[in-house]
């Protein structure tokens, strides 16, 4: 069996930085995939890499059974691959509606500004901001954004969804509404392949977890293995708060 | 299209290209038809401008040389090729938009202060190229043969003509720009302005959109340059690429409302009256200059959404009916 995104050997340098080092992995569609690791670990630039936003050293990334190596991130949403930002980056001038908007218009359906005004309206309503439809993006509180981040990508109508950090700093009401979410999008059909530290949430989230460490994948297995995995908890060492609470989980 | 029927501004700016085309007519008045050309001429290169600068955000210093240009090309063809002057001025305009679209592709790779160098960098060496270019008569220029005007009924008459022609141009200008901003088209435009990587990520094919509103903004001015140049008879390098212009474009656009169809009409309306005001006093004419660069400096420090902006703070329902 092929996966929607087959990953293989991609790396990435940054003059004498590799941020990301010969990753390879199999994302299977309706499956949730977490990614976790330290910070600076190269989760972001991985996700960057896979939608076009860098393009890889070498390697190649497979999508819907397409060649989707260095192709441009605007080309890559049109396949149905969307993304949100871990730095939330509304269109700050527009309303949260015109935002969607745009999602919908450029993304895998190409819709039409008619049909993109239903389908904004739809995915707002999904993620609870049909109340801030009317206001200026920029009004928006950081929750509010991050659910605009996860809208715009939404309208995309894509097959696979990818999430950097959409709980963090958020409260715990506004984390357990989130999560809510992403099952939702799960249930409707959107594989997805998403970046936490909020712990609890990934790993009751996602069917298997990928683990980055400088830039190297040291674990990719399900949420139960992972945490007894001595190369993760090494990892993850100086912090051992979170080790704790990885062992507390399992 | 069905649409457009309905909004207010599409009939606003028939209403206004028809009031235009009547005033001087009633009694016959030259003069007032001599000052009207010329807002109907700024409000065609700042709407324009608008859709590079308010639009998708990104300044051309350098908007005029698609108003030169389309005055060479089409005052060459009317005159020494001997073509008619509407097919002239079209084909000036197909064709300077062709070259906008291959500088485009060139130098809208660069991004914000880059960008805007470049646009002053094309500026001068377009100049620069036309001051010696044989064909073109060099430094000295081009005349309008007399024969030219024949087709359109002899001098007197193709004044006229020349006239109501540029009010077309002007309220095509003015729906053009109402029609890409309320198409998805426009609303791409918008993401690049707001942000050009996010609005990448979300599927706006950048470089095709900004290549393309480059090269469609330089249409109508290179049409209407082709006009203006015929009817004034002559052109040269220095009044065609005039840098000045250029500029005051922007204030314009800033003192209306960058980003909004009636905001480019308004100042470019505005400006352009006080211009000739101050440049035919004899005590002020010195510094019209001075007074553009004070004008632009308080509209950016008070209102930087210009008059628009400020209407639309003040009584917020306009926005209706002036979107
Ligand atoms: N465009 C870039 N230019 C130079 N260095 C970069 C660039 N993008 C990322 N890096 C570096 O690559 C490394 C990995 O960064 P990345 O953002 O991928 O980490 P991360 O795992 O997402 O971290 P975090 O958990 O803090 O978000 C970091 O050292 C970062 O400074
Ligand atoms: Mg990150």
């Amino acid at each position: 069996m092929t996966g929607l995104l087959e990953v293989r050997g991609i790396s990435k340098r940054f003059g004498g930085l590799q941020a990301v080092s010969d990753v390879s992995f199999t994302l299977n569609e309706g499956e949730i995939l977490g990614l976790i690791g330290p910070n600076g670990a190269g989760k972001t630039s991985l996700f960057n890499l896979v939608n076009g936003v860098y393009k890889s050293d070498k390697g190649s990334i497979m999508f819907a059974g397409k060649d989707i190596t260095g192709l441009s991130p605007d080309r890559v949403v049109r396949l149905g691959l969307a993304r949100t930002h871990q730095i939330v980056r509304p269109l700050q001038g527009m309303t949260v509606l015109e935002n969607v908007i745009v999602g919908a218009c450029f993304g895998r359906e190409n819709q039409s500004m008619h049909d993109a005004h239903a389908t904004a309206l739809e995915v707002l309503e999904k993620v609870g901001l049909a109340k801030r439809a009317y206001s200026p993006a920029r009004a928006l509180t950081l929750a509010s954004k991050k659910r605009l981040e996860v809208a715009r990508a939404l309208a995309a109508k894509p097959k696979l969804l990818l999430l950097d950090e959409v709980l963090a700093g958020l409260n715990p009401t506004e984390i357990a509404q989130m999560i809510d979410i992403i099952h939702s999008i799960r249930d409707s059909g959107i594989s997805v392949f998403m970046i936490e530290h909020v712990m609890q949430a990934i790993m009751n989230l996602s069917d298997r977890i990928l683990v980055l460490n400088l830039g190297r994948k040291i674990a990719e297995a399900p949420p139960a293995e992972v945490v007894h995995n001595t190369d993760v908890v090494e990892a993850y060492l100086g912090f051992p708060d979170i080790v704790d609470k990885l062992r507390g989980m399992a | 299209m069905m649409t457009m029927l309905r909004r207010p501004l599409f009939w606003l700016i028939l209403l206004l290209a028809g009031i235009f085309a009547w005033l001087p007519v009633r009694g016959n008045n030259v003069a007032l038809r001599e000052d009207l050309i010329l807002v109907a001429v700024a409000i065609i290169l700042t709407s324009n401008l608008n859709l590079m600068i308010g639009y998708t955000g990104y300044v051309n210093f350098g908007h005029i040389v698609f108003y030169g240009l389309g005055g060479y090309l089409g005052l060459y063809l009317a005159t020494v090729r001997g073509w008619h002057l509407v097919i002239s001025a079209l084909v000036a305009g197909v064709l300077v938009s062709l070259v906008a679209l291959l500088f485009g592709l060139g130098i809208l790779r660069l991004r914000g202060a880059y960008f805007a160098l470049a646009t002053i960098g094309v500026l001068v060496a377009v100049q620069a190229f036309v001051a010696n270019f044989e064909p073109w008569g060099r430094s000295t220029g081009m005349y309008v043969s007399f024969d030219s005007y024949a087709p359109l009924g002899g001098p007197r008459h193709a004044l006229w003509t020349t006239y109501f022609l540029v009010i077309g141009v002007m309220a095509l200008s003015l729906l053009l720009s109402l029609a890409i901003k309320s198409s998805k088209f426009g609303l791409g435009l918008f993401a690049i302005r707001e942000d050009e990587d996010a609005a990448i990520v979300l599927g706006v094919n950048a470089t095709v959109y900004k290549a393309i509103i480059y090269s469609v903004s330089a249409f109508l001015p290179a049409v209407a340059g082709a006009l203006m140049f015929f009817k004034n008879g002559m052109i040269d390098p220095s009044i065609a690429f005039e840098y000045m212009l250029s500029l005051e474009g922007i204030v314009m656009l800033m003192l209306g409302g960058s980003g909004t169809v009636a905001g480019a009409a308004l100042g470019a309306g505005l400006y352009e009256r006080l211009r000739s005001y101050l440049l035919t006093s004899p005590r002020l004419s010195e510094f019209h200059l001075v007074i553009a660069g004070g004008l632009l400096l308080l509209v950016i420090r008070l209102a930087p959404g210009g008059l628009i902006g400020w209407l639309y703070r003040l009584i917020p329902h306009s926005r209706e009916v002036v979107e």
